[in-house]
């Protein structure tokens, strides 16, 4: 029946304390929620993870929502904030996982081409500092470098630098493998 | 060009899973319990602007004391917190379930030999507890925005609960520094209250930090700065106690430069210095959590040691205990004669897990106890960054058995490391309880200082529980005030009681304390003489004051009384001693101390300047440096 609302309106109506449209936001978004967390992360167990930590703290964040930005915007900005929070944390783990670092893509489609294409992958996003990744993150989920450069709180040339600095390392290590 | 960002986007495609269903479903509902949850507290939620108090929050918290609840806690976030650990069984019971929560001893009944069962339990995926996630999200957020409610910093200590789980909360680096300070000491008027108290600080810990915010391009936190650990990171060229004595107290008198209606006392001890030591027993209790594996902790830490074990004489015995989830001996006691395997064990330790610093501290109290032998010194150096985070059932009770240890002979120093979690508080707390001195090591050559020159003095007591009391005569001083040591003050009768703790001294250890005093009769006295009040005292107006000292041969049970009366004319203070004075300045403008008037940084670089010396360690002219940064620092703040 809210189908048709605006993300923005329901964002509004479930700050002011409307309970079906948190519920309609929710599952509207996600799924993209998740496919972020995962870009962030590059784990799938994590991206889970993330996203519950996201879910359970969504509530209390919607509060200050005041339809200031976008809400995919002021999403992605708590999410991409979750997601380095977390890599703090855990990296004070034994297993401190670099972002990336312990790649855990399900390996059941097994065909060799595509898990080869997967490791380039993983090789590709590991290389990168945290700054870059998350930039690249967001990039590749289909924002401009302006909506980009508005969850992560930098300038938009800064975006348009982190990615051309990006694309410049991962040409460099094409080259060094090929 | 975008060639590649459209491969790397097909194969992200490609890569990116689905989100679980049965997860999403729990997601869902979670999200959705918590806004039905706050709903339902609305009128609450808006109102705890004001921390609750501290007892009933206590009472919560007993309540849930099986989880692990971290202490930057913004006070508005604690409610939503508790609200989440309520839900939390249901959606996540599994993992709570594996939490190893059974495996630590109780700091006072624990035995020290004791096995920490914690070693034992296996070790399980780190339970990421959601009320962690909550109060975190909100630090970063907060970082964007800078939110007028202040960071609860330093409280939130007291009130972890009984027993924490293994592994996991850091929480962001900036909201985690606690700092242990009060506000500057007022200022007393004599008539009222003529009699100051206090305990030596021998601690440099502050400066360091200080230091190295200042390095980093921030001034430092104003509850980072301790004036008196600053005045006291210099060496002096104070005169030397007499053969026999432990050490020698120096007073003199000179105007104040940010002030010209009042004077400083300035009250200087020379430690004495040992030249036949006894044999040394130390224990080092290196931290090895998660947390320290930075190249300036963990790294850094063993590099200090190199040095300082190169300080070592044949005869000395060192032993290596570490903490980190469970605590374990990797170096038993060792002859430092053994260089070769020293350093293979310090070379492998490695930075991983939560900091158990309790069953930590036991064993290395044990390994201590075992060392021991009649003669000798024992002392364990605690080596952290400061997160106790695990095993620290109650701050208070950890005191106490720190207390207890030092009653039995064993000291404790603590020396920090890193910046981020950095708990000064807990350190003071441990060290000054422990008899020992806490330091902060930044740098390598901040380790030279502190290991290598100055290693006797870090190691060896030569009079314990040192106290100061001054008595002011109201006919020749209408005001006072002791700059810094606002941590160390002392009751009136504390001075008297030998069972009250206090400072310690070491080889050749320097203290140095300045009270700033208005004359009787000066324009710069700030407040006015009672109409109604007592008529003036008599007493010698050339007598300004009467100092007293009390201190105990180490390990002795009874103090010793030193007294001197303070004469308005003792004679000048020599250009070396008034550069402590230009840092005593310099530290309160840190302070942000409403009583310097329009003395800024660079008339303290002035002073620093002209009084600098010989320096031979380029600690002054480092100084200087760090008044320069900070003056450009604080310009660029304006």
């Amino acid at each position: 029946m809210r189908m048709d609302t605006s993300d923005e309106s329901l964002a509004l109506a479930a700050a002011n304390g409307d309970r079906a449209a948190f519920a309609v936001l929710m599952e509207r978004v996600y799924d993209r929620l998740f496919a972020l967390a995962f870009r962030l992360t590059g784990s799938r167990a994590e991206a889970e993870d993330l996203t519950q930590d996201i879910c359970a703290a969504l509530p209390a964040k919607l509060r200050s929502f005041r339809g200031q930005a976008k809400v995919t915007t002021w999403l992605y900005r708590v999410t991409v904030n979750a997601a380095q929070d977390r890599r703090r944390r855990q990296m004070t783990h034994a297993r401190a996982a670099e972002g990336w670092g312990d790649w855990e893509t399900e390996r059941r489609a097994a065909d060799d081409e595509q898990a080869q294409a997967l490791d380039t992958l993983q090789a590709m996003m590991r290389a990168l500092p945290d700054d870059l990744r998350d930039t690249l993150a967001l990039v590749l989920d289909d924002l401009t470098h302006a909506q980009v450069a508005e969850v992560l709180g930098v300038s938009e040339g800064t975006v348009s630098w982190r990615i051309s600095e990006a694309k410049k390392r991962l040409r460099a290590m094409k080259e060094v493998t090929e | 060009m975008s060639d590649d960002l459209d491969d790397l986007k097909d194969l992200m495609q490609a890569a990116t899973p689905q989100a679980d269903p049965a997860r999403k479903v729990e997601n869902l509902a979670l999200a959705q319990k918590n806004f039905d949850d706050l709903q339902g507290s609305t009128d609450d939620m808006r109102q705890t602007s004001v921390r609750p108090p501290k007892g009933l929050f206590r009472g919560v918290i007993h309540m849930f004391a099986n989880f692990p609840l971290r202490g930057a806690l913004v006070s508005s976030t604690a409610i939503v917190a508790v609200a989440m650990i309520a839900v939390f069984p249901m959606t996540q019971s599994e993992r709570v379930s594996n939490g190893p929560l059974g495996g630590l001893t109780s700091l006072t009944g624990g035995a020290p030999e004791a096995e920490p069962v914690a070693q034992s339990a296996p070790m399980v995926e780190p339970v990421i507890v959601e009320e962690a996630a909550e109060i975190s999200l909100d630090a970063v957020e907060m970082r964007a925005r800078p939110s007028p409610q202040p960071v609860a910093k330093a409280a939130p200590r007291a009130l972890m609960p009984a027993i924490a789980a293994d592994p996991v909360i850091i929480a962001p680096e900036i909201d985690t520094e606690t700092f242990a300070n009060a506000d500057d000491n007022p200022l007393k008027v004599t008539a009222e209250e003529p009699v100051s108290t206090f305990s030596i600080d021998v601690d440099t810990a502050s400066y360091a930090v200080v230091r190295n915010s200042l390095m980093s391009g921030r001034l430092p936190p104003a509850e980072a700065v301790r004036v008196e650990e600053m005045i006291n990171y210099f060496p002096y060229d104070y005169a030397a106690p007499d053969a026999g004595k432990a050490f020698r107290p120096t007073v003199s008198v000179t105007g104040t430069p940010w002030n010209g209606g009042t004077q400083l006392v300035h009250i200087a001890l020379q430690g004495a210095q040992v030249t036949d030591r006894p044999p040394l027993n130390l224990v080092f209790l290196i931290d090895t959590s998660g947390s320290m594996n930075q190249a300036n902790k963990l790294p850094l830490l063993k590099q200090s040691f190199r040095l300082m074990l190169g300080q070592l004489r044949p005869e000395d015995e060192v032993s290596i205990v570490t903490y980190a989830g469970s605590a374990g001996r990797v170096l038993d006691p060792t002859p430092a004669s053994e260089r070769a395997k020293i350093l293979a064990a310090l070379d492998a330790l490695d930075a991983g897990g939560s900091t158990a610093g309790q069953a930590g501290l036991q064993q290395a109290y044990a390994t201590a106890a075992e060392m021991a032998e009649d003669g000798q010194v024992s002392r364990v150096i605690l080596a952290t960054d400061g997160d106790f985070n695990v095993g620290l059932s109650d701050p208070e009770a950890l005191k106490d058995y720190i207390a207890d240890k030092r009653d039995s002979g064993t000291y404790l120093s603590v020396l920090g490391f890193g910046r981020g979690n950095l708990d000064d508080a807990t350190m003071q707390a441990l060290a000054q309880n422990g008899n020992g001195t806490a330091a902060y090591i930044d740098t390598l050559s901040e380790a030279q200082k502190v290991l290598v020159d100055q290693l006797s003095g870090a190691l060896f007591p030569i009079a314990d529980d040192v106290k100061i009391q001054v008595e002011w005569n109201p006919a020749a001083v209408a005001e006072y005030r002791l700059i810094g040591y606002e941590t160390r003050a002392l009751k009136r009768e504390d001075f008297n009681n030998d069972k009250v703790d206090a400072g310690d001294i070491g080889a050749g250890h320097q203290v140095t304390a300045i009270y700033e005093v208005t004359p009787v009769g000066s324009d710069a006295r700030l407040t006015d003489p009672l109409r109604y009040g007592a008529a003036p005292v008599g007493g010698d107006p050339s007598e300004l004051g009467f100092l007293r000292l009390r201190h105990k041969a180490p390990g002795a049970d009874e103090s010793q009384l030193i007294e001197t009366p303070i004469l308005a004319d003792m004679g000048g203070i020599s250009a070396d001693a008034r550069f402590g004075i230009a840092i005593a300045g310099f530290g309160q403008i840190l302070r942000g101390s409403d009583l310097m008037g329009d003395w800024s940084i660079q008339d303290a670089e002035a002073l620093a300047t002209e009084t600098r010396g010989a320096d031979p360690y380029g600690y002054r002219q480092e100084a200087i440096g760090l008044m320069r940064l900070a003056n450009s620092l604080s310009e660029r703040v304006e």
